[in-house]
């Protein structure tokens, strides 16, 4: 998997090959809260369900909020990962969009 | 402020300051200004203040007073409490338990003494709700070599109320003695008598800042940590003015408590009705019934917890928040964090006693509109 958006960027396909198709990443590296959120959202709104997202981020509160945000917007939250460079990986698969709350 | 009046929803810790402990703190001034531990007239005056005013304190707390021992700050009690009866229990061992919500100054001072004696600290994890899993404090407590364990009576950033009945009577059963951090809850709820070692701090009752209490039950071992003094357990002692305040302001607060918390849990109740209601994407947290009267405290999705709160003291109101932009650290609540709800665009509030229904309406009807607009500046209104 390589960063395919950016904060703001619209998410693309990875490149062929690098990974499979459904997976994308979001880089989040050097953001604070809550923006690691934001763009996760942003990447997420064009997105299909069953779409796997990994942010990347190293900003702390993105260990609590990404899963937290996942089951407020009925999103599984797959997996937490801390690599050796202390960048927090967190993979969310997006399921069928929810309507937003009233 | 522009003429709007000021709306002060964020006493947790430090409430204004009760009309009567003011006049007993102006009192004290001049009749205890003296050194209370001088034999002179003026001295003796101070003395018997003092003593009065920790009689006093003991007395709404249900101990003796021989019991209490008043502190600088609800800080200086609850690390003094772990200090030393960690020390006095180290030969039992160097562990310590602790629920995963507690205040930073428990969870410092049991890292302090476990790294101390070799022990480590043991950190029993809460649900969603912030209730700590009492099972599993149960099994943490009943293993070998605990020094200790500590469990607060109810979380001062989310009003949710633990199981301390039920831990204390195991931590009995196993003779760990139990810590229990009661200072969102003094004051506010009856504490009970499910404990070894108690802590407050009056400026959340209403009294002075600057003065804490440790309550320790008789057989509970602990040894001074740190050079002798008059005062063993905090050397130099405490202000006279403050001490007496404090007391006045405990018997208020007692005097006031049931129609305090009625008032204040319709109000609450209130606030996470609309909250969640009428702002979208927003989730209130904590136990809905089993809580602190005035405690209520919820996170907003896209929004940044310092332009939430500075948008609303704008608008007149003094809110709290456990988002990480809104601490020296940079790090989120550690509490919100442990129960796995959003850190992010959190709002929380603590009522003082008093607070007014419209006050509260006006709070629910301006904050929808203030988030909009947080959310609005930062682009985020189409997430």
């Amino acid at each position: 998997m390589i960063p395919v958006t950016g904060p703001d960027g619209d998410p693309q396909p990875p490149p062929h090959g690098e990974a499979a198709s459904d997976e994308v990443v979001v880089d989040a590296r050097g953001l604070r809260c809550p923006a690691p959120i934001v763009a996760l959202a942003r990447a997420a709104r064009s997105l299909p369900p069953g779409t796997r997202v990994t942010v990347l981020a190293t900003d702390p509160a993105a260990a609590t909020d990404v899963p937290a945000w996942a089951r407020m917007r009925g999103h599984r939250h797959l997996a937490t990962a801390r690599g050796e460079d202390d960048v927090l990986r967190l993979t969310v698969e997006l399921q069928a969009p929810k309507p937003a709350q009233a | 402020m522009g003429g709007t009046r000021r709306v002060v929803l964020d006493a947790g810790g430090h409430a204004p300051l009760l009309p009567r402990a003011r006049e007993a703190f102006a009192a004290a001034l001049d009749e205890g200004w003296a050194d209370p531990r001088r034999l002179h007239a003026e001295g003796r005056r101070a003395r018997a203040l003092l003593d009065g005013a920790r009689e006093a304190i003991a007395a709404e707390l249900g101990a003796r007073t021989e019991e209490v021992d008043l502190a600088p700050s609800h800080t200086a009690a609850l690390h003094a409490a772990v200090r030393t009866v960690a020390l006095g229990r180290r030969r039992a061992g160097a562990d310590v338990v602790v629920g995963a919500v507690e205040r930073a100054a428990v969870l410092h001072a049991a890292d302090f003494v476990a790294a101390r004696g070799g022990g480590r600290r043991v950190v029993v994890p809460v649900a969603r709700d912030g209730r700590v899993d009492a099972d599993a404090m149960l099994a943490a407590l009943a293993q070998p070599g605990v020094a200790m364990v500590a469990l607060q009576h109810a979380n001062g950033e989310t009003g949710t109320r633990q199981p301390v009945g039920h831990v204390h009577a195991a931590a009995r059963a196993a003779g760990v003695p139990l810590l229990v951090d009661a200072g969102a809850s003094v004051g506010h709820v009856a504490v009970g008598d499910d404990w070894d070692v108690l802590a407050a701090g009056a400026a959340d009752w209403g009294g002075p800042a600057g003065l804490g209490v440790l309550v320790t039950r008789a057989g509970v071992r602990r040894t001074p940590d740190g050079p002798s003094d008059d005062d063993r357990w905090f050397p130099g002692g405490v202000a006279v003015p403050a001490a007496l305040a404090a007391a006045v302001a405990l018997q208020e607060a007692v005097a006031d408590l049931a129609a305090a918390d009625a008032a204040r849990r319709a109000l609450v109740a209130r606030v996470r009705d609309r909250v969640a209601r009428e702002v979208p994407d927003v989730e209130v947290v904590g136990d809905p019934l089993d809580r602190l009267p005035h405690v209520v405290t919820f996170s907003c999705l896209y929004v940044d917890g310092e332009a939430l709160t500075s948008a609303l003291d704008e608008a007149g109101f003094a809110v709290g928040s456990g988002s990480a932009c809104t601490s020296d650290t940079l790090e989120p609540s550690h509490v919100l964090a442990a129960m796995g709800v959003l850190t992010h665009g959190n709002v929380r509030l603590a009522l003082p006693r008093g607070t007014r229904a419209d006050d509260v309406e006006r709070f629910c009807d301006v904050l929808p509109g203030i988030v909009a607009d947080v959310r609005g500046r930062l682009g985020v209104s189409d997430l």
